[in-house]
């Protein structure tokens, strides 16, 4: 598909949507759809409540900071606090892949918890937290022990922040803190990236100042190794000679945390969720950071070079050329093949708070079209890029979520850059301190939508006619009984990786594979078929 | 090794609990609910609670879970959650137009004390409740009781807002199933019809987490009980309630309010248990047991005594809900297997009680235990001091399994990785068979696996 072909008007579908909203909803629904225009500035409303009974995608702040930024961490026991149900759920459900070796540490298949009862609630929790604390100490020896605040904890107001103090201080070699990221805080897991960012930096990140032992010292922020995402892009590294000093949070370890404000350049993989960290890296540390997307080959190959770039390393940038011009090929021929049953498609995606954004470059790289896309979490930043930020206004929801005051440290900060040579790189189009966001990149006329909402997903649906629906493991049989795969973006449907060179690869097979599923043209009983007279819409817009 | 720093000595623990036999109430009043034609459920809590129910039950059933959430801030959870309330349902029925909605409330919900009674009241006082349509509610806080007990609460729930005693009795029994599958409520339907007897059943998930694709999603698919069946079950003979922890309750309070006399069962899992079950159900609806069912039973009893040598004196760890085990431990007794280590994370001290006295003769020496810490990790530890030849037990089982090198069958919930529970029961005699021949499976399987190449058998 051409790039200046213009996608249908959606102007009526998105009347017809809000038509059946209450009128204050409607409103407020109104601002967080958005027909693109990316030639335009266009502000799309975001991280704001969820209408309560629309039907939503979102999660809690618990599950943005346990289940995601602190679940794929091996080597912490992390401790929830709170009665049995949030542990369970959030237990081996994400897909986080490690790798401890024969003999490492590896508590991410274990599943911990106080287990409230009801006399913890009416009494307190603390002395069960506390005992809860030596106990598994007792057990499994853990360098450190993560407590999760949960709803009813902060009502009845257990300080999870003293007895971690103490616990710590009591045990001596195990590293203890706690997070307050009870369900109800926020509007989305989002504000839960944030609180885990925040007691990462505070507890964690700086304890151990050993310098890394390779010439170009990388971190790798908002990755989580989902699938083995990260193995990936590792291996990608390795081979350019690039060293990782630490994973935010894929396939990572206290360890790694602690000595990554060594490195010297923070890559941001998804902004959503890990912003925050490298801010507060590059102000207190002088690490600079760039947002890269290792999802799509031409992205990661893009992403290497700016790494190349930053390093201004000729030996670094020869060896990153020598890598991407081995790995093209076999890229090239997986989506030459692929793409004779991709071309022209149509895609949606309604996930997370980047891959909506990154998922769009691979299939890019299948000749698909992306119709309609929008997060899940997301804010106006991952919308509209970084330049909107001084003017999104503080909530009274974003307001309750602490802001670490980070200053310079006075020993340790070391600007690993010139300001003059980020602001050149800046001008190359590297992303210094910056995203772009995700609607500078969508088509003329596509549609965007932010939290999307089950009513609204049906509409999309009937109007779109996708080829592939891409979202998560609640909208995953709702859309398929519609006749149309989804893809869950989220898990990936149990395969992956999906990012670097290989990843790209398996995304193109999996891709064709569903769009080449034969059951999908057999789910009308013979006897039912009428003759063809549904005009699909991609039969009026693509060429 | 997955499940490396497990210690096989047991170390009393007072307030840590590792890999849990059981989650929270709000899940099973959600998946209750799916159990009313035109229902949709409500979460009355933060939207995390509502986002993993609906993520969980979708996982084990690769079906839609549709449900909605009251989406509580910071603000609703110190204000109390009325106006949230409000608006969902407000919205619910505009926006989805179920024929009823079943609220459930939550820890946060119950920790601030929210009064869903008052607010529901207010919400048809208020007009938000379309002419024709319900909304019924139960309490499910988080920090009591288990999944199972959330389930129960529901089942009350819609007994207490659906059902009516008119005084005019009517020749039906009522069936509450229990926590089971929808494959297990199409069965013991299905057992009823071959019996002759009127029933009616409530919470029916078939048809509503086994749907079909046709091409078209249907938000309120054809299966569940009618508010008008349950209406009815009032005026019933009499109910026989499957499993004391999911079902009693709710007959309880038929009892109490509409004057149905009821039956405590356990769930027919198993020869002895559908033994019981026939027996009960042929009572109370007054009819004769056909000769069919001596054909079907007798079908069942023909593979155990042509399988047995394979069975005898192998020993099992299970663990899951107590409805389950009970019976599922009376069957592998029946089998001549060994249960020697079973948990449930579900409270109730006749439980323990009740699987001793069943395994007092055959297997005095098993290891039982149940409620809090009554996890999988003692379970474990309990199977590396006493090694077992077979696992049963719901996904998480896997890890142990691997680990331990142990033979391992999928049963309860969550099932997350296999499919088959929707669709082909574990309860009746047919479903005895279904579960013999999963057990059968996985030893026999084993058997092939280890036997050296002189004694690999054509012929088992």
């Amino acid at each position: 598909m051409s790039a200046d072909k213009k996608l249908p008007d959606p102007s009526k579908l998105k009347e017809e949507i809000l038509a059946k909203y209450p009128p204050k909803i409607a409103r407020k629904r109104d601002k967080s759809m958005v027909i693109n225009d990316p030639k335009l500035d266009q502000e799309i409303q975001s991280n704001v409540r969820t209408i309560p009974g629309i039907i939503t995608q979102r999660g809690c702040t618990y599950a943005g900071c346990k289940g995601v930024v602190l679940g794929p961490t091996r080597d912490i026991v992390n401790l929830v606090h709170g009665p049995i149900g949030c542990s369970f759920y959030a237990w081996l459900t994400r897909r986080n892949q490690t790798d401890p070796g024969p003999e490492g540490e590896n508590y991410m298949t274990y599943c911990f918890s106080t287990d409230m009862q009801d006399d913890n609630i009416v009494f307190g929790g603390e002395k069960k937290l506390a005992k809860a604390i030596q106990e598994a100490y007792d057990i499994f020896k853990p360098k450190a022990i993560g407590v999760f605040s949960t709803c009813p904890v902060g009502l009845i107001g257990d300080d999870v922040h003293a007895v971690s103090r103490q616990m710590k201080e009591k045990l001596g070699d195990c590293n203890v803190f706690g997070f307050s990221c009870e369900g109800y805080k926020g509007v989305s897991q989002s504000a839960g990236h944030h609180i885990a960012n925040n007691q990462l930096f505070r507890h964690v990140v700086g304890n151990d100042d050993t310098p890394p032992e390779g010439k170009f010292n990388i971190n790798l922020l908002g990755e989580y190794n989902i699938g083995g995402d990260g193995f990936e892009i590792d291996r990608i590294f390795q081979k350019c000679g690039i060293n990782v000093v630490c994973t935010f949070s894929g396939n990572s370890t206290m360890g790694a945390f602690e000595k990554s404000h060594t490195a010297d350049l923070n890559l941001v993989m998804c902004h959503r969720s890990i912003n925050y960290m490298a801010e507060m890296m590059e102000t207190k540390y002088g690490i600079p950071w760039m947002k890269v997307n290792f999802i799509g080959a031409e992205s990661t190959a893009k992403g290497l070079r700016k790494i190349g770039e930053y390093f201004e390393d000729e030996e670094l940038k020869a060896k990153i050329e020598e890598v991407i011009a081995e790995e093209m090929p076999s890229v090239k021929e997986v989506a030459e093949r692929a793409r004779t049953k991709t071309d022209g498609k149509l895609a949606m995606l309604f996930v997370g708070g980047s891959r909506a954004h990154h998922y769009q470059e691979l299939f890019k790289e299948l000749g698909m079209e992306t119709v309609s896309a929008g997060y899940e979490f997301g804010h106006r930043d991952d919308y509209e890029g970084r330049k909107v930020l001084p003017t999104i206004k503080v909530d009274a929801d974003s307001r309750n979520i602490e802001e670490l005051k980070v200053e310079a440290d006075p020993e340790r900060f070391n600007p690993r850059a010139e300001d003059i040579k980020l602001e050149t790189l800046q001008e190359k189009g590297l992303e210094v301190s910056d995203y772009r966001g995700m609607m500078p990149d969508m088509a003329d006329n596509s549609l965007i939508v932010d939290d999307i909402s089950h009513w609204e997903t049906e509409k999309l649906i009937d109007f779109y006619k996708p080829d592939v629906f891409c979202a998560g493991i609640k909208e995953k049989y709702v859309v398929q009984k519609s006749g149309i795969p989804l893809k869950q973006l989220h898990s990936y449907d149990y395969g992956g990786p999906y990012a670097g060179f290989e990843g790209a690869k398996n995304f193109y097979t999996d891709i064709e594979t569903i769009l080449s599923t034969s059951i999908w043209k057999k789910v009308k009983a013979p006897w039912l078929k009428k003759p063809a007279t549904d005009t699909c819409l991609c039969a009026e817009f693509v060429a | 090794m997955l499940l490396r720093h497990t210690p096989k000595e047991v170390a009393e623990r007072e307030a840590l609990t590792i890999n849990p036999a059981k989650t929270c109430q709000p899940v099973g009043a959600m998946y209750a609910a799916l159990g009313v034609h035109g229902c949709l459920p409500h979460s009355h809590g933060s939207q995390g609670c509502c986002s993993y129910h609906r993520s969980v039950l979708t996982r084990h059933y690769k079906d839609p879970v549709m449900a909605g959430t009251s989406s509580f801030t910071e603000g609703s959870s110190v204000f109390g959650g009325q106006s949230n309330l409000l608006q969902a349902l407000a919205n619910m029925f505009t926006i989805y137009d179920p024929d009823l909605v079943a609220i459930h409330s939550t820890c946060l919900s119950e920790t601030i004390g929210d009064d869903l009674a008052q607010i529901v009241k207010k919400a048809v006082d208020d007009g938000k409740v379309p002419e024709g349509k319900k909304v019924i509610y139960c309490n499910t806080p988080s920090y009591v009781g288990s999944h199972i007990t959330g389930f129960a609460n529901m089942c009350t729930g819609i007994a207490r807002g659906l059902a009516e005693h008119t005084g005019v009795a009517k020749d039906q029994v009522n069936i509450l199933p229990g926590w089971v599958e929808p494959s297990d409520m199409r069965e013991m339907k299905g057992i009823a019809a071959r019996l002759g007897a009127n029933i009616v059943m409530y919470p029916d998930t078939s048809d509503v987490v086994d749907t079909p694709m046709t091409g078209e999603f249907k938000m309120y698919p054809a299966g569940g009980a009618t508010v008008e069946a349950i209406a009815s079950s009032g005026d019933s003979i009499k109910t026989l309630a499957c499993g004391k922890w999911a079902s009693e309750d709710a007959a309880k309070w038929l009892d109490a309010n509409c004057k149905v006399p009821y039956e405590v069962l356990d769930i027919p899992v198993g020869l002895s248990a559908t033994d019981r079950f026939v027996q009960a159900l042929a009572n109370a609806a007054k009819v004769e047991i056909p000769p069919s069912f001596i054909t079907e039973r007798g079908r069942l009893v023909d593979v155990i005594a042509d399988m047995s040598q394979y069975l005898h004196g192998k020993k099992v760890a299970l663990f899951g809900d107590p409805d389950q085990l009970i019976p599922l431990t009376e069957f592998l007794l029946d089998l001549d297997m060994i249960p020697t280590a079973i948990v449930s994370g579900t409270p109730g001290k006749a439980f323990t009680a009740k699987i001793k006295e069943l395994c007092a003769e055959k297997a005095p020496n098993v290891n039982v235990a149940n409620g809090e810490r009554a996890d999988m990790f003692l379970m474990h530890q309990w199977i590396k001091n006493e090694p077992v030849d077979l696992l049963i037990g719901n996904t998480y089982g896997k890890y142990i399994a691997r680990d331990e090198d142990i033979p391992f069958v999928r049963y309860g919930f969550p099932i997350v990785d296999r499919i088959g529970h929707s669709y082909f029961p574990t309860v009746g005699y047919n479903g005895g068979i279904r579960l013999l021949e999963k057990i059968l499976g996985v030893i026999m399987d084993r058997q092939d696996r280890d036997a050296p190449e002189t004694k690999f058998e054509l012929v088992m």
